[in-house]
């Protein structure tokens, strides 16, 4: 617990049992310091754990027991593992000499986590507790962020050491802060500076490294045209006028298409995922490629670079800014515009002001999105919800944008957002979640319940497993197998936890029921219901490329 | 896509799990491990692991951007075999009447192997060399049955004079300087 102590840890999420139980024990000395935030599913911890280090830039710290306590982190790890996401797990263990007997509630922890952890450890002596943990701590944080697993023995938690805790703050065989090369970005600089259509890509490399500034530093004098991924959002003001969209699938019309229009594609903090790409093989071909990434294994795994570049994107960015000439595109740029007038006309205005009877997901999100300044941090779950949250939220404030991203994990949202509170309690904290997503993990409306979590519950409902009916409709012929979802009474269970809610089936009740959400104190929940089967556009299909997005 | 024999030598840490870290990024990509040997290297308490793969270029480039991303991997290679010296051991169990004509004998000759033990019942033969002479005496010295017979992996060596301690140094310098 000291060492918990000195790595400025505050919150901890867990569930306590037999394997853990001295450590627990030890926290009880301690809750005048640190808060535990008691969940009701481990995969609730892990997902909360997520949401505040999303938040906060701190590390996420989750309690766990042997057994199935571990084996319910492993949803999360992969999730933080994926989407970088510094979360530090301690998990009980059988005692040492039980290791490898089937005992009662053991399993490999170590095994299981080892494809999901950037480093994970068992610990089986009380002296090498402290040293575990400075490392974990140091690993989780330092360079491309993650998660860390310290599995320790029951017999381990029971020793008594003299207590000396020395931060970590290096390990031989891992270098997470890269020297620039110099060469490099002045090769970077040359083909920026020739370039005629350049376009810049950000990732949430831009926020994990918090080089927003630089990155609007960078934006105003190369002059570049800016579009965002999934995670990215929020990273660069949607508001300047460089800022051309978001990216992949479900993004917006100009800043796919126009992918394969470039003759330069800048890349920073960002890894090519496939839902961004599209076919890899009609991606930019004709473009140079500029690669910025702090994780080495990422440039040239999926898009050779011309110019790799091993760098924290904050140092890149900084340096690459005093090497590029002061310019503007203004022929370029209205390319982009011009392409997205036609997304507007074609998609946007119907989407956000309809004419349909029933309500349409995006009207939702736009109008929750104006009255919010776009300043709320939105917790999103996975699927359609999550899309159009993606396309209509206009993130405006710094760690802001919260979602599961690479591992696209259902029951994500309701956690992740009860850590993102606590992680940062001034901002006002919105989880958007479809109908099924929310049922995963409903269980933590318990954890809200016990600690007066302040959240709002968006549930945009349709009663379909929206995102899988989509696809059924477009590639499986109207085939709805088992997408159509039986709804329980969400306000009723709600009100089982004493949180307030409403359920809206019109348009006029639209605009108050937001209000009355964002003004109540505490926990509240909305319920609206959408239409059943509307689609998210624009998308790229499977196989398709960029340049094929459908417009609907 | 084309697949070559690539030799990868790894240098880590010794930690518990290590040989588990880096097989399951095989494992991962469904790429088979042909041979694999481990021990501690010139430098005390570093060790050095002799991977085999048959794959593309491309995906060992990627395979060993991976395992180096490990956090207790120093440092890894990725060589061609003509670009490493390479060598495997080879054991082999006979009967000690099959010797008795002398007809083995002149093959253990004639491969420059060697007698490692004689006993009553059996005499095990030793050879060291490339796969391909091993199995080549392993087939001749089968007409008079071959009782047992075992391959080592692969240990390999690069051509290149670069040592491991330059690349770990030019490692710590950058370290240092953070």
């Amino acid at each position: 617990m000291r060492c918990l102590v000195n790595e400025g840890v505050k919150t901890i999420f867990g569930y306590p049992g037999g394997a853990i139980m001295p450590i627990y024990d030890a926290l009880y000395d301690f809750s005048d310091r640190v808060e535990h935030i008691l969940v009701r599913h481990e995969q609730g911890a892990i997902h909360a754990a997520q949401g505040f280090a999303r938040t906060s830039g701190d590390v996420g710290v989750v309690f766990a027991t042997s057994g199935p306590g571990a084996t319910n982190l492993i949803t999360g790890l992969a999730d933080a593992m994926i989407d970088s996401t510094p979360v530090v797990c301690v998990t009980g263990q059988v005692a040492s000499h039980l290791l490898g007997t089937d005992a009662f509630q053991e399993t490999d922890v170590i095994g299981i986590s080892m494809p999901v952890t950037k480093w994970n450890i068992q610990v089986t002596k009380a002296e090498d507790i402290a040293g575990a943990l400075a490392k974990a701590f140091y690993i989780a944080r330092s360079g491309r962020p993650g998660p860390v697993l310290v599995d320790i023995t029951k017999d381990a938690q029971f020793g008594e050491v003299d207590f000396t805790y020395t931060p970590c703050t290096g390990v031989r065989s891992y270098h997470p802060a890269p020297k620039v090369n110099d060469d490099l970005l002045k090769q970077a600089a040359a083909l920026i500076n020739a370039a005629e259509k350049p376009y810049l890509l950000v990732g949430q490399g831009i926020i994990l490294s918090e080089a927003q500034a630089e990155l609007e530093a960078f934006v105003d004098k190369s002059g570049i045209p800016v579009a965002s991924t999934l995670l990215g959002l929020g990273a660069f003001s949607p508001d300047h006028n460089n800022y051309v969209g978001y990216l992949g699938m479900h993004g917006n019309y100009a800043p796919n298409v126009l992918t394969n229009s470039c003759d330069l594609l800048i890349a920073v903090g960002m890894r090519f995922d496939d839902r961004v790409t599209g076919d890899v093989s009609r991606y930019a071909k004709q473009a140079k490629v500029i690669h910025i990434d702090i994780d080495p294994a990422e440039l040239n795994k999926i898009i050779q670079a011309d110019v790799p570049i091993h760098a924290d994107a904050k140092d890149a960015l900084t340096r690459l800014t005093a090497l590029v000439d002061q310019q503007a595109y203004p022929d370029w740029l209205a390319e982009f515009k011009a392409l997205e007038a036609i997304e507007r006309e074609k998609v946007v205005t119907d989407a956000i002001h309809p004419t349909s009877e029933q309500l349409k997901m995006a009207e939702v999100v736009n109008l929750l999105s104006e009255k919010t300044n776009g300043q709320a941090v939105v917790v999103t779950d996975v699927g359609q919800h999550q899309m159009i949250a993606s396309r209509y939220y206009q993130y405006k404030g710094n760690r802001t944008n919260i979602t599961s991203g690479g591992l696209g994990t259902m029951g994500f949202a309701l956690p992740a957002a009860i850590g993102a509170k606590l992680g940062d309690p001034s901002k006002t904290v919105v989880a958007i979640i479809g109908d099924g997503g929310f049922q995963m993990t409903i269980q933590e409306l318990g954890t809200i319940l016990q600690f007066k979590i302040d959240i709002k519950i968006l549930i945009l409902n349709n009663n379909f497993l929206g995102m899988v009916r989509q696809w059924q409709q477009l590639f499986f012929d109207r085939r709805y197998s088992f997408t159509e979802i039986v709804n329980p009474d969400f306000i009723t269970i709600a009100k089982g936890y004493a949180i307030d809610g409403k359920k809206i089936n019109t348009r006029e009740e639209l605009d108050s029921s937001l209000d009355e959400m964002i003004a109540s104190t505490g926990a509240y929940l909305l319920e609206t219901v959408v239409e059943k089967e509307d689609n998210v556009f624009p998308m790229v299909p499977t196989g398709a490329s960029v340049s094929e997005i459908l417009l609907s | 896509m084309e697949e070559t024999t690539f030799n990868l030598s790894i240098f880590t840490e010794n930690s518990i799990g290590m040989l588990n870290r880096i097989t399951i990024i095989f494992t991962r990509r469904h790429i088979n491990i042909e041979s694999i040997t481990a021990s501690e290297c010139e430098l005390p308490g570093i060790y050095r692991y002799t991977i085999v793969v048959k794959t593309s270029l491309e995906q060992v480039k990627k395979v060993v951007a991976q395992i180096e991303k490990l956090v207790e991997v120093l440092k890894a290679f990725y060589h061609r075999d003509d670009e490493v010296v390479y060598q495997e051991i080879a054991l082999y169990k006979l009967a000690t009447n099959s010797f008795a004509n002398g007809g083995a004998e002149t093959i253990v000759r004639d491969h420059y192997a060697r007698i490692l033990t004689i006993e009553k019942d059996f005499i095990i033969v030793e050879k060291t060399g490339q796969p391909e002479e091993l199995t080549k005496l392993f087939h001749e010295l089968d007409q008079y049955g071959v009782l047992e017979f075992v391959r080592s992996g692969r240990v390999a060596i690069s051509k290149p004079m670069k040592t491991l301690e330059s690349y770990l140094n030019e490692l710590e310098i950058t370290e240092f300087n953070h």
